[in-house]
C-alpha cells in the first residue's frame, strides 16, 4: 500500500466486495428471500408507482452525502447475500458492532474537549483546573508557529503565536504549561503533526526533569503525517523523511515510551477538507496500513505497535452513511490485518477510535442550529460506536468557542449518555436492512479506493503526484456546488434564510502572547550554554543524514540542551529539504 | 497606458492566496473553482506564501483582484499586511477582498483599510462573485 508494487490482494478485495464475497451461508432463507424480492416488485408496481404518479416525491434521485444511489426502501432481498459472521458481536472479530463486549453499558464513550490558546501559563491554569474537576485526561492544541515548526520570534510567526492553540517553542515552554502537574498520574493528547517528535522529545525531557520514568508516560501525539499531506497540510519535509521521523518515533517508543500512542490515525481533516464520507474511510484507512507497512519496515512486530495505533474519525450530518462508514471501518481494518498482515493477536485487531463533529458543517448564519447540527452528529458517532467524542461549538464558525458554547457542546454528549437511552443497547442499528447495505457500500467504496490507490503506484505516489488531494478537491466543489445550486440544503444558508445576522457573543484573544513568549524565549537563549547547543544539534544533523540511525535520541538531548523548536526543525530543513504541493487546481 | 486598457476589457484576473501559516485551503479551493467557472482568469498562490510573497505575485501577475483566505486567526496581521505590501509594490490599484472565520468585530478595521467582502464559511459562490466583479468594475472606472 505505502510504497505500492502492485499487490494483487487490493484488487482481489476490490473484486471481493463488489461480489459481495458470496461465501457459504447467507443471513436468510433463499425461498424467503425469492418470496420478499417478489414482495417488493408488488409493492413498487401497485402501490409505490401508482401513488408518487399521484403525489411526486420531492426529488427525482435521492442520494446518500457520497453521492450512492438510494432506493425508496430495505429489505432483507438487499443484504441477503450478506454472512452473518461480517456483522458478528461485540468485541468479536470482524468488530463490525463494537469493539468492547459492553460498550456503553459498561462505561460511556470519554467526553474529550479539545482546546487551547495564549500563553503557557494560560494553559497550565487550564489544565490545572480540568484536573481539580476530576479530569486526567488532558488535551492540548498549538498555535500556528508550532505546528509549522517555527519559533515564536521568527517573521512567519508574527501576528500568529497563541492564537489557535498554545506556542510551544523551546522545553521552558513545555515546563510551564505541565508545572504542578505530575506526568505520571495524567495523560495528555497533544495535537501535533510534523514536529509530533519534538514536542514528545519536550514532553520527556519535563518527565526527566519530574523524575518520572518515561516508560510511565502515557498520552497521545498526532504525528499523522501522510494525512498532512492529504489533507490538512501542515508539513514541513518532504514526505520521505516525515515518514522515517514517524518510523524513528514508533520505534523509540516501543522501547522506550511503551504506553505511549504515537499515531492518531486521522480521517477528519480528510473529511474537512471536503472528502465524501468514503473518502474519509478509504483514506484513512490506507494511511493506516501504511503505517503498518512502515513499523514492519523498521523491523518491529504488529503486534508491537498495532495497539498503539488509534484512530479519529469526523462525524457529520448524513446520519446513516456516517454510522456505516464508522462499522465498515472497524471491519475493514481487522479484516486486512488478520489477512494481509498475518496479525493473531486480538488487541491488534481493535480499531478504537476518536471522533469530532465536522467544523465544516457549522454554518455563522443562524449559529444556534449548529447545537441542533452537532446534536446529530454526535448521536451518529455514538451509534456508531465511538471510544471517545468531541463535540464542536455552535460559534466556531465565527471564532474559537466561549467557554458558554463549549459547555453546550458537552452537554450535548451528556444528554445523548444519560438521557436518551441510546447507550443501553449494543450497536442498536445492526440488523437495519439500510444500515447493513449501506455498511457494505462504503466498505466496497474503501477497497476500490485501495486497489485504485495501489494501481496508481501506492499512497507515496498518490501523494507527491497529488492525486488524492485532487480527489478531494473536486468532491469538495461538488458539494459546494450542489449547494449553491439548491440540491443539498443547508438550512439558514440556502434555505429559511434571513436577512439580519445579529452579531454573538465570541471569545476575544489579545495579543499578549507573542510578547511574553518572544521575552521568554530570549531569556532561554541566554541562560543556556549555547556550546552545548551546538554540538547538540550537529549530532541530530548526523543522525538524520543517516537513514538507519534513530533520530530521537539526539533530539531528546537537543531539547534538553533547551535547542529550542525552530533551531531543530532548522536542521531538518537543511538536510531533508521542504515541501512543496503539487498545483492541486 | 495600454496596459490600462487591455486591464478594463479583458477578463477578471484574480489571485486566490492564504497569506499566513494556514493550511485549510478547502475555501481557498473551491472559490478558485467557482471564479474560473465565473468566467475569471485565476491563478493560486499555493500553500504557506508570506504577505510580501503574494503582494509580489499580485504586482507580477497583474491581477486585478487578490481573494484572501485565513482561517487561523492571523487575518488581522496578514491582510493589512498584504495591502500595505500592494501599495508600496505599485500594487494600489489592486482589489483585496478577504475572507475565512473573520470575526465580527474585526470586519470594520479591515473594511476600513479597503479589504472587503470578508465571508464567512458556506457563502454563496453568487454572492463572492458580484462582489468581486462590482469591486472590479469600480476600480477600473475610476482610471
Amino acid at each position: 500500500m505505502l510504497r505500492g508494487g502492485r499487490d494483487a490482494y487490493w484488487n482481489r478485495k476490490a473484486r471481493e466486495a463488489v461480489e459481495r464475497r458470496a461465501k457459504a451461508g447467507s443471513l436468510y432463507d433463499k425461498k424467503a428471500v425469492d418470496d420478499i424480492k417478489k414482495g417488493v416488485k408488488q409493492w413498487h408496481e401497485e402501490v409505490y408507482r401508482g401513488w408518487t404518479e399521484k403525489f411526486p416525491e420531492a426529488r427525482q434521485e435521492f442520494q446518500t452525502a457520497t453521492g450512492i444511489k438510494v432506493k425508496p426502501i430495505y429489505t432483507p432481498a438487499d443484504v441477503a447475500d450478506s454472512n452473518y459472521s461480517d456483522q458478528g458481536y461485540p468485541g468479536v472479530f470482524p468488530y463490525s458492532r463494537g469493539v468492547h463486549p459492553t460498550m456503553y453499558r459498561g462505561r460511556p464513550w470519554t467526553m474529550r474537549m479539545f482546546s487551547g490558546y495564549g500563553t503557557p501559563e494560560d494553559t497550565n491554569k487550564r489544565l490545572k483546573l480540568l484536573l481539580e474537576h476530576g479530569e486526567t485526561g488532558l488535551s492540548v492544541a498549538f498555535d500556528m508557529p508550532t505546528l509549522y515548526g517555527y519559533d515564536c520570534d521568527h517573521p512567519r510567526a508574527h501576528g500568529e503565536v497563541g492564537r489557535c492553540g498554545v506556542n510551544v517553542s523551546s522545553m521552558k515552554d513545555m515546563q510551564v504549561i505541565f508545572d504542578g502537574i505530575p506526568l505520571e498520574k495524567v495523560s495528555t493528547s497533544m495535537t501535533i503533526n510534523a514536529p509530533a517528535t519534538v514536542l514528545t522529545c519536550m514532553y520527556a525531557g519535563v518527565a526527566k526533569k519530574q523524575g518520572v520514568p518515561l516508560a510511565r508516560l502515557r498520552g497521545t501525539v498526532q504525528a499523522d503525517m501522510l494525512k498532512e499531506y492529504i489533507a490538512q497540510k501542515e508539513w514541513v519535509y518532504p514526505p520521505e523523511a516525515h515518514l522515517r521521523l514517524v518510523r524513528d518515533l514508533m520505534v523509540f517508543c516501543t522501547k522506550e515510551m511503551p504506553r505511549w500512542n504515537y499515531i492518531s490515525i486521522s480521517g477528519y481533516h480528510i473529511r474537512e477538507a471536503g472528502s465524501s464520507a468514503a473518502q474519509e474511510l478509504a483514506f484513512t484507512l490506507a494511511d493506516g496500513f501504511g503505517y503498518v507497512e512502515l513499523g514492519i519496515e523498521a523491523g518491529l512486530k504488529v503486534e508491537q505497535f498495532a495497539p498503539r495505533l488509534s484512530f479519529f474519525f469526523n462525524s457529520t450530518m448524513d446520519f446513516f452513511e456516517e454510522i456505516a462508514k464508522f462499522r465498515a471501518a472497524r471491519r475493514v481494518w481487522a479484516e486486512v490485518l488478520s489477512e494481509k498482515y498475518g496479525v493473531k493477536d486480538k488487541r491488534s485487531l481493535l480499531m478504537r477510535f476518536h471522533t469530532q463533529t465536522s467544523g465544516a458543517s457549522l454554518t455563522w448564519q443562524q449559529p444556534l442550529n449548529n447545537i441542533v447540527r452537532t446534536a446529530i452528529e454526535a448521536l451518529a458517532a455514538v451509534l456508531g460506536g465511538t471510544q471517545s467524542l468531541h463535540t464542536n461549538s455552535y460559534d466556531e464558525a465565527w471564532a474559537l468557542p466561549t467557554e458558554q458554547a463549549v459547555e453546550v457542546a458537552l452537554r450535548t454528549q451528556q444528554i445523548i449518555a444519560e438521557e436518551t437511552g441510546v447507550p443501553s443497547v449494543i450497536d442498536p442499528l445492526g440488523g437495519s436492512y439500510y444500515v447493513e447495505w449501506l455498511t457494505e457500500q462504503m466498505e466496497e467504496e474503501a477497497y476500490k479506493y485501495f486497489d485504485r490507490i495501489e494501481s496508481a503506484g501506492g499512497l507515496l505516489k498518490a501523494i507527491k503526484t497529488g492525486y488524492l488531494q485532487k480527489e478531494i478537491a473536486e468532491n469538495s466543489y461538488r458539494l459546494s456546488k450542489r449547494v449553491e445550486e439548491g440540491k443539498d440544503s443547508v438550512v439558514g444558508v440556502n434555505k429559511y434564510s434571513k436577512p439580519e445576522r445579529k452579531p454573538i457573543e465570541t471569545l476575544k484573544i489579545d495579543s499578549r502572547a507573542q510578547k511574553s513568549q518572544v521575552k521568554r524565549l530570549a531569556s532561554v537563549r541566554g541562560k543556556r550554554n549555547g556550546a552545548k547547543v551546538g554540538t547538540a544539534l550537529a549530532k541530530l544533523g548526523r543522525a538524520f543524514e543517516d537513514e538507519d540511525a534513530n533520530s530521537i535520541y539526539p533530539m531528546l538531548d537537543a531539547v534538553m540542551q533547551y535547542a529550542t523548536l525552530g533551531e531543530i526543525i532548522d536542521v531538518g530543513r537543511k538536510i531533508f529539504g521542504v515541501w512543496t504541493e503539487p498545483m492541486i487546481l | 497606458m495600454p496596459k490600462q486598457i487591455a486591464r478594463s476589457e479583458r477578463k477578471i484576473r484574480v489571485l486566490v492566496a492564504k497569506p499566513g501559516l494556514d493550511g485549510h485551503d478547502r475555501g481557498a479551493l473551491v472559490l478558485a473553482r467557482a471564479f474560473r467557472d465565473a468566467g475569471m482568469e485565476v491563478i493560486y498562490s499555493g500553500l504557506l506564501p508570506s504577505p510580501e510573497q503574494v503582494a509580489q505575485m499580485a504586482v507580477d501577475e497583474d491581477v486585478d483582484v487578490v481573494a484572501l483566505s485565513l482561517l487561523n486567526g492571523a487575518h488581522m496581521t496578514a491582510f493589512p499586511k498584504v495591502k500595505r505590501l500592494l501599495e508600496k509594490r505599485g500594487g494600489g490599484d489592486i482589489v483585496v477582498v478577504g475572507g475565512g472565520i473573520i470575526p465580527e468585530e474585526d470586519k470594520p478595521k479591515l473594511m476600513k483599510l479597503g479589504i472587503t467582502g470578508l465571508f464567512g464559511p458556506g457563502s454563496s459562490f453568487a454572492e463572492v462573485v458580484q462582489h468581486v466583479r462590482e469591486r472590479v468594475s469600480k476600480e477600473r472606472w475610476k482610471r
